[in-house]
Parts: C-alpha cells; sequence; structure tokens
C-alpha cells in the first residue's frame, strides 16, 4: 500500500501569539514552529501500517515554506520514508493549497491519503474534503478509528454525543482526529538517519484563492478573578454573584 | 503526584538564543528527550523520590529511543551522535532527576564507553549493542571504602589462577550496584602500591563470588540505586579483561567521559529549578502583589538566570571542543566544578522562593537540591576540582 500525509507547519499551540503588522498574520518571530498535532496522528498512522503490513512506501508531502523543510524531517525521523515540499512563499487559503496539494497527490498513485482533520493554526477543516473532491476520491473526515480490509476502509468517527461508523472503498482521504493512536516519538537514531532520507523540493505558486482574510484579532484578555470573601461567611455572595451576574444557576 | 505546573509543559531556559548554536538534529534530539521526560518521568518521580525507588520500568523506553552511549558508533547499536547532542540527553535527563540522569551516564560513559575504548572486538560486538537496548545494565566498581577521591590506591585484586583471572575486594557507592547484569571492575594485577597496574574487567554479576547490597538511607539520589559490591574469589574467563585498559589513566579516562555530561546535566536540573521558581514567582499572591513582583524575588531569579545563561555557553563551547578532539579533562573539570555548583545554588535558592511549598516532593526543587549534593560529590568531589584545576594554573599539585 502506497500511503500519503500531508502535514503543515504551525505555531505550536503554547506559543503566545502576536498578530503582524498587516493585521492579517501572525509575527513568526520567536515563535517556536512544530508538526500541526492532528497530522502527527497521520504520519503515525502510516508508519504503523506499513510495519504492519511489512511493504509499501509512506510519503510525507508539505505545502510550506522552506522552513517546512525541518518539519517534513521531523516526519521522516518518525518513520516516513520520503518527503515532498512544495515550496511556496506564504500560505495560500484552503482552496488553493487543496489545488497544489491534489496536483501533487494525483501522480503519486496513492492508495491511502491521511492528514489531521484540520490544522491548528487556522482551524479550517477544509483541506482534506477540498483534495478528496479534487482527486474523485471518497472522504471520511475526523476518523478516531480506522479499520482497512483489502480495499475497504471502515472507520469510526466521534460525532456530539455518538460514534458513527462509515465505510468506503481504497483510495481514499482521510483526516485523522485524536485518539486514532499515539503518536510516537522520533528516535535519535530516527533523527540521524531522516538526515540521509530523500527530500524534494517543488517550487509552486497558488492559484487563485476562493476567499480573503479580513483581519485578525486576540481574543480579549480574560477579567482577573475576583475573592467575594473567605469562609462559609462567603457563600451566601458567591451564590447571589453566580445567579445574578454570571446566571450561572 | 503532579505538580501545578505538570500540565504546562518544560520549554527550556535559552535567555541568549543559544538554541541557535544548535543544529536543526540537535534540537530535534533535546526535543525528543525533552517530551519523553516530560511524558513519562515527570508523572512518577515524585513518589520514586520519596519511595526510595529507581523507575526501573523506564529502561526500555530509553533504550528504544536511544539515550545510552548515544554517542557511540552506529556500528555498535548505538545512535552515532556528536558529543553536544549526547550532552543535551543528559540535559534532558537530569532536567527531570539526576538519579536518572545518573543511570544513563553510568550506562553509557562509565560502562559502554570502557568497552568500547579499551575493549577487544568480540567483547564490543557482544556488549554494546545490549547495553544500548537496555537489555543489559550495567555498573562502574573504581571507588573503594578507603579510596574514594584518591582511587589509584584502590585494593581490589586480580590475580591469574584457574587459567583466568580472580578477582578479590570490596567496591561502595555503586551506582545501579544491584540491578546491574554487569559490573566494570577496576583492579590491580600487580603490586597494591602500584597504580600503573589497574586494569577494567567485565563482570556479569551472576557470577559465583559477587554480591551487591544496597545503600540504605540516602537523602539524596533516592531515585537511584547505589551499592556496595563484594567481590569474594570471583572467577572471570581470560577474556574478561578489557585489553587495552592499563593504569590509573584508564578508569579517569572514562570519569572524563562521564564529567562531560554531569557538566550537562546540571544545567538541567538549574533550569527545572528555575522554572519552578519563575512559575511560582508570578502566581503566588503575598502582600497583594505576586512574590516575583518583589526586588528580592526578582534578585533571586536574575542570579539564577545569569548563571544557567553562562554555564549554556560555557558547556557548549566544551561540546564543540570535544566534537573537535580537544578537549582537556582539566577544561571539563571547571564545567563539572562550575555548573553543579551553580545548579546546587539555583536548587537551594528555588526552593526558598517556594516557601513552605518548597519542601514538598510534589514539587522538584528540593529533590534536585538534595540530589546535587551527590553529584557535587561523585565524580571527583567540588574540591578535588578545585585541586586539579590548582595544578593545572601553577604547575604544582596540591593532592
Ligand atoms: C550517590 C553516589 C553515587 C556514586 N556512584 C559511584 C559509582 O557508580 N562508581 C564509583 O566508582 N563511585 C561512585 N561514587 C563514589 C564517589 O565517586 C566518591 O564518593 C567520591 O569520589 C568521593 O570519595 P569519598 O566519598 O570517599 O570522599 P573522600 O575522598 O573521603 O573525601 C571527603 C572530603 O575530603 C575532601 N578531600 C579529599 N581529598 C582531599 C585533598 N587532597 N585535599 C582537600 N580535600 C580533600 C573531599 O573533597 C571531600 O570533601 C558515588 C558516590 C555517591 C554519593
Amino acid at each position: 500500500m502506497k500511503i500519503a500525509v500531508c502535514l503543515k507547519r504551525v505555531p505550536d499551540t503554547t506559543a503566545k501569539v502576536v498578530i503582524a503588522d498587516d493585521g492579517v498574520s501572525i509575527d513568526p518571530t520567536g515563535v517556536k514552529f512544530v508538526p500541526n498535532p492532528y497530522d502527527e496522528y497521520a504520519i503515525e498512522e502510516a508508519i504503523a501500517r506499513k510495519t504492519a503490513a511489512g511493504e509499501g512506501e509512506t510519503v510525507v508531502v508539505s505545502l510550506g515554506t522552506d522552513a517546512a523543510q525541518e518539519t517534513i524531517r521531523s516526519a521522516l525521523a518518525m518513520g516516513i520514508d520520503r518527503g515532498v515540499l512544495l515550496q511556496i512563499a506564504e500560505h495560500p487559503d484552503p482552496a488553493a493549497a487543496a489545488a497544489l496539494l491534489a496536483d501533487e497527490l494525483a501522480t503519486g498513485g496513492y492508495d491511502l491519503i491521511l492528514m489531521g482533520k484540520m490544522a491548528v493554526d487556522d482551524s479550517q477543516h477544509q483541506v482534506g474534503p477540498q483534495v478528496a473532491e479534487r482527486l474523485g476520491m471518497a472522504c471520511i473526515t475526523a476518523v478516531a478509528h480506522l479499520k482497512i480490509d483489502g480495499g475497504t476502509v471502515t472507520a469510526e468517527r466521534e460525532i456530539e454525543g455518538a460514534v458513527e461508523v462509515v465505510r468506503c472503498g481504497l483510495p481514499a482521504v482521510i483526516t485523522c482526529d485524536k485518539g486514532l493512536n499515539t503518536p510516537r516519538l522520533p528516535a535519535l537514531k530516527g533523527i540521524m538517519a531522516a538526515k540521509k532520507k530523500p527530500l524534494d523540493i517543488k517550487p509552486v505558486t497558488a492559484g487563485e484563492s476562493a476567499f480573503e482574510v479580513l483581519s485578525l484579532t486576540l481574543p480579549p484578555d480574560r477579567p482577573p478573578g475576583r475573592i467575594v470573601g473567605e469562609g462559609p461567611d462567603a457563600v451566601p455572595e458567591l451564590v447571589r454573584l453566580l445567579r445574578t451576574e454570571a446566571k450561572a444557576i | 503526584m503532579s505538580s501545578p505546573a505538570a500540565n504546562s509543559r518544560f520549554t527550556g531556559v535559552d535567555f541568549y538564543e543559544a538554541d541557535r548554536l544548535l543544529s536543526e538534529e540537535e534540537r530535534a534530539i533535546r526535543d525528543t528527550v525533552r517530551t519523553w521526560v516530560d511524558d513519562n518521568l515527570m508523572p512518577i518521580i515524585g513518589d520514586c523520590y520519596v519511595e526510595g525507588r529507581f523507575p526501573k520500568e523506564l529502561i526500555g523506553g530509553m533504550g528504544e529511543l536511544g539515550f545510552f552511549g548515544a554517542n557511540l558508533p552506529e556500528a555498535y547499536g548505538c545512535a552515532g551522535l556528536n558529543n553536544v547532542a549526547y550532552g543535551l540527553i543528559m540535559q534532558e535527563l537530569e532536567r527531570g532527576d539526576s538519579g536518572v540522569r545518573s543511570f544513563a551516564s553510568v550506562q553509557g560513559a562509565l560502562v559502554m564507553y570502557p568497552i568500547f575504548a579499551f575493549g577487544a572486538e568480540e567483547q564490543k560486538q557482544y556488549w554494546l549493542p545490549r547495553l544500548a537496548s537496555g537489555e543489559e545494565i550495567g555498573c562502574f566498581g573504581l571507588t573503594e571504602p578507603d579510596f574514594g577521591s584518591n582511587p589509584a590506591g584502590l585494593v581490589t585484586t586480580a590475580r591469574k589462577g584457574d587459567g583466568g583471572w580472580v578477582l578479590n575486594g570490596t567496591k561502595m557507592w555503586i551506582t545501579n550496584g544491584s540491578q546491574a547484569t554487569v559490573a566494570i571492575v577496576w583492579a590491580k594485577v600487580g603490586e597494591v602500591d602500584d597504580p600503573a597496574s589497574i586494569r577494567g574487567f567485565i563482570v556479569p554479576t551472576n557470577t559465583p563470588g559477587f554480591t551487591a547490597k544496597d545503600q540504605k538511607g540516602k537523602l539524596s539520589l533516592r531515585a537511584s540505586d547505589t551499592s556496595e559490591l563484594h567481590l569474594q574469589d570471583v572467577h572471570l574467563p581470560v577474556d574478561a579483561l578489557l585489553p587495552e585498559s592499563s593504569g590509573i589513566k584508564s578508569p579517569l579516562m572514562c570519569l572524563t567521559q562521564a564529567r562531560y555530561g554531569i557538566a550537562w546535566g546540571a544545567i538541567g536540573a538549574a533550569m527545572a529549578c528555575y522554572d519552578e521558581a519563575l512559575r511560582y514567582a508570578v502566581n503566588r499572591v503575598m502582600f497583594d502583589r505576586p512574590i516575583g513582583q518583589t526586588q528580592i524575588q526578582q534578585v533571586r531569579l536574575a542570579d539564577m538566570l545569569t548563571e544557567i545563561t553562562k554555564a549554556q555557553l560555557l558547556t557548549l563551547q566544551l561540546g564543540r571542543l570535544k566534537d573537535d578532539h580537544l578537549l582537556t579533562p582539566q577544561q571539563v573539570s571547571l564545567a563539572k566544578r562550575n555548573n553543579v555548583n551553580m545548579a546546587t545554588e539555583c536548587a537551594r535558592e528555588a526552593r526558598r522562593l517556594l516557601g513552605a511549598n518548597g519542601i514538598l516532593a510534589e514539587y522538584h526543587s528540593m529533590r534536585h537540591m538534595a540530589n546535587l549534593e551527590s553529584v557535587y560529590t561523585y565524580e571527583g568531589t567540588h574540591d578535588m576540582h578545585s585541586l586539579i584545576l590548582g595544578e593545572k594554573i601553577t604547575g604544582l599539585s596540591a593532592f
């Protein structure tokens, strides 16, 4: 089985985000970048499936700036066989990104295309379904459990209050959710071996975008907590505030 | 047990952007170990320490990821890293606990290194991959009850007999001693007053006559086994000898390797304490403001950050020198002496900043503080490194 994993380089979720002067992007200075955490489930799934099958190939494809080479190498360090960087100056909107990824994936002869259910930087959830659409493949999103039997995929999705089980044929695009697996840490030997694995760099240019980001603002600071008193004496006041101000009870 | 900071990942301390001096691989290796420590060691270390238990269950995982003897060649099942990457592993392990770093130091620098440096090809092929994976656990027996700072005086003997060697003697304060499957034992094959006759032996610990007993009552390095070894007529085959070992300089070469790792490790412990102190200082409100908004606590934090930053740059240069084969044992002495002392001071100041909480195992500073007293003493006491430097400076030996 030939498996592709789409991987995006994103700011660490614990990083303090500063909005850039353009007002529509974040300032990358001093920010640590990491592989998109949901994509790590895709990487793990690809490696585990290849290891279990004892044959096949795993390829990681990333659309991003030159810096994404490091992110690709972290996937190679975990055990992915080779990498492709679709090199671009800045991230396009989801439609343009999906078009570029689909162009690359169309020629690869992949049986399975895995990626995160969303990228944690822009939370669009769009790229997976759009890639599938362009490739004419089925797409199952936010998969928390995956079974592949011959040419049939059975996937479990956690939906509000229930688990949905869906089936489709291969090839397919699967977007991965938390719970699918536990991504491995790259072993030290893997990190050293990653340098020697093939990494193709293909410069690309984005087509028309489907939408435009108008502005980006940070959520307002949380107001500081208030101490209404101490011990049992404070309870009536607390209850009153919960009722009248917070409207929690 | 988990501290209030347990959910927030450790992100290091890097005031001078020393990260920019590291390669992509070096950073990736550091991050693997850092994440491993967060996920596997931090949740249990407080309990291990209180129980006086080394977390054996972590050995397999450490071996699998390649933490042991990581600067030795891939041909022997090791990771083949440079010495800076190796140092960063030690730094991150000791950010968790000095005892766990000690385990890795002993396994890599004091057991695998002498086999690599002084062993025959068959010995390397047999032992190194097994030690790298953690399938075999090693210990290093140099110190004796009457010979600590002066190991050249050791009185354990190895005599030819029975078509092999017969070892007799007692070793003290041996890390991993009771759980080791193999010991590197240093003994004299000649007169006991002749340090040139010191040779190293590979001793499987199930050899009849070999016994190990844990040192009880330790108030430091409690998540590490420290044992006394007895060798009574331990019969070994001829090929138990490390053929290239010769004289006291051989174990001292091992100590240089281990001390190098300790210099890095101490920075990890110091960073852990600084990180804990900083989080506490900004959150703990007393007299209506965070204690971090008082001048006294700011001086504490500023001193810690300054010393950590100095040690980081010093030690990184030490690592680059080692990779360029330019390192001297005296340079290692300077770093071990400076960094361990620095870390001990940071731990003590952090513990004090934490007030009463600072004495709990739930927090980390007091554990580090107590641990670092062992690190201050082993691998050449702070004093001995002063004397080594003194000799280097003046050309006059005071010991
Ligand atoms: C937790 C722990 C783990 C250890 N693990 C190992 C191990 O795995 N393998 C191993 O072989 N050893 C190990 N050691 C032993 C360690 O290396 C020795 O304890 C150390 O070398 C000091 O020896 P000592 O304790 O006999 O102290 P001593 O040598 O008796 O020193 C006592 C004091 O006198 C000072 N002193 C000594 N000589 C001089 C001098 N000439 N001038 C001025 N001051 C001097 C010292 O600095 C110290 O303050 C371990 C020790 C500890 C505590």
